[in-house]
């Protein structure tokens, strides 16, 4: 069953020398469950693509459709985390992650205690009283994630959600962020310019090419391991030939 | 060793201030020396320093109140609503620009000579500056932080009310601290034009009739008021930002 379906998405926008089409017929879909990384060279339209999915953008053509229903401006189904974790440094912790639930009058009992055992999920529950400055890098960007979850959306959007942390933190985060991902089954739309990071959680991967942006490709991944990780599946020599394929691919254009 | 330099400071001024004068070395008529200003503040405190103190103070907090809450209400709505912010530019500008004071015999002439028109002299300051300083400080919110309440679907009204005006808590403390001096400046003006009461007044009033100490003494007691005023707004900001949790 399809929770995303992308059709013929088709975005201009007016610069000052003429019309530039940043998306040119971009179409795919996303199964319940999956992970999809989106990769391309910078600046092809990554992000257009995905404010436009989490409707906060118009197409020039074409739609987009979340458990069948077309969307039209943003919708609670979908959850949008970007690069920066904009948590607001006048709440708490714990306020800050009840913020979508508060924007979007979703504050029941049920929601707000589903926040909470998120927060205790990552660990982060003895914090809740604590302030954003008081923080590191990579529990913040947890903690937005958890802000993004609380409103149980059917899909999540990853907009280079992790490329402001530091390679350690990062890789450690990405480990984290999978699992709960996969064991709450979320689907999920990834953009991100980091090759390995794309391979390592993603099930398929989008490759777009350069300006006006279209599907060069869409990459299956199997490690034919059940039990893979972000981390793990980093020693699989899948990997390197999966890497080597995405380079090329992207290097084409060049 | 900071506080005792800042201690010092004054000791020695005082000091100079009184030796020239008892040596002679200026002319204590004019310029007054400590000792006869601590006489005549004596004086004054025995008779009707305080009201002229309150006079002074009720004029300049009212002023000041009410031109921080209107022009807080006023920045809200250019905020808003960006055509009406685009038609008002201009006169914004010019407003700014004028020395407010200059509206003075203005104000007084519409108003009526009096406690009201200095009121009026006081907010018609501290609103213009209100408004200018809190809808520079609305348009500065972290973008971000907008489009991070965008993508939970957040309208005007939630953008205004969760990210925008706690963003500029501490502008809005900013802006009250440089307005309750602007807002006292307005008053001591206005007092000198047409007052029977007020610190202003004592000023104007000593230095018409060749009371220097008078004048020295008013100037002294609305230095330390002035500063107490700009210190209770630092205290109120203080306690709001930790009730607030910055």
């Amino acid at each position: 069953m399809d929770v995303l379906r992308v059709q013929n998405i088709e975005a201009t926008y007016q610069a000052e020398n003429g019309e530039i089409t940043a998306l040119n017929d971009i179409s795919f879909v996303v199964e319940k469950g999956e992970f999809v990384s989106i990769v391309g060279p910078s600046g092809c339209g990554k992000s257009t693509l995905l404010s436009i999915i989490a409707g906060l953008l118009k197409p020039t053509v074409g739609e987009v459709f979340v458990n069948g229903e077309k969307i039209v401006g943003t919708s609670p189904h979908i959850g949008y985390m970007l690069q920066r974790d904009n948590l607001l440094d006048w709440r708490t912790i714990y306020k800050n992650v009840l913020f979508g639930l508060e924007v979007r009058n979703m504050l029941s009992p049920e929601n707000r205690e589903r926040a909470v055992q998120l927060l205790k999920t990552y660990g982060l529950y003895e914090f809740r009283d604590k302030y954003p400055a008081q923080l590191s890098g990579g529990m913040r960007q947890r903690v937005a994630l958890i802000r993004t979850l609380a409103i149980n959306p059917d899909i999540l959007l990853l907009d280079e959600a992790f490329s402001a942390l530091d390679y350690q933190t990062r890789l450690t985060v990405t480990d984290d962020v999978y699992r709960i991902l996969k064991r709450e089954n979320i689907t999920t739309v990834m953009v991100t310019h980091d090759i390995p990071e794309s391979i390592s959680m993603g099930d398929k991967i989008m490759v777009l090419s350069a300006r006006p942006a279209r599907v060069r490709e869409m990459l299956e991944i199997d490690f034919e391991d059940e039990n893979r990780t972000p981390l793990s599946c980093r020693n699989s020599p899948k990997f390197r030939t999966y890497f080597d394929h995405i380079w090329k691919e992207l290097s084409v254009d060049e | 060793m900071i506080r005792f330099c800042q201690i010092a400071v004054l000791i020695i001024f005082i000091a100079q201030w009184e030796i020239t004068a008892r040596l002679g070395l200026i002319d204590s008529f004019i310029l007054s020396q400590p000792s006869r200003v601590w006489q005549t503040f004596l004086n004054m405190a025995q008779n009707d320093l305080f009201m002229h103190v309150g006079v002074t103070v009720y004029e300049t907090l009212v002023g000041f109140l009410l031109g921080v809450v209107f022009g807080t209400l006023l920045a809200i709505v250019l905020w808003w609503s960006s055509f009406i912010s685009k038609v008002s530019e201009p006169y914004l500008v010019v407003l700014n620009s004028l020395p407010k004071i200059a509206l003075g015999p203005v104000i007084i002439v519409i108003v009526g000579a009096g406690t009201k028109a200095i009121i009026f002299m006081a907010l018609a300051i501290s609103l213009i500056v209100t408004v200018l300083e809190m809808l520079n400080g609305f348009r500065h919110t972290d973008n971000e932080y907008i489009r991070m309440a965008s993508t939970f679907g957040a309208n005007k009204r939630q953008i205004f009310i969760k990210i925008v005006f706690p963003y500029n808590i501490s502008t809005l403390f900013n802006s009250l601290k440089i307005n309750i001096g602007l807002s006292l400046v307005g008053v001591i003006a206005g007092e000198f034009l047409v007052s029977k009461a007020g610190l202003g007044y004592l000023i104007v009033y000593g230095g018409q009739v060749f009371k220097l100490d008078l004048v020295m003494a008013s100037v002294i007691i609305l230095s330390v008021v002035a500063a107490l005023m700009y210190e209770a707004v630092a205290l109120l900001e203080k306690l709001v930002l930790k009730w607030y949790g910055h």
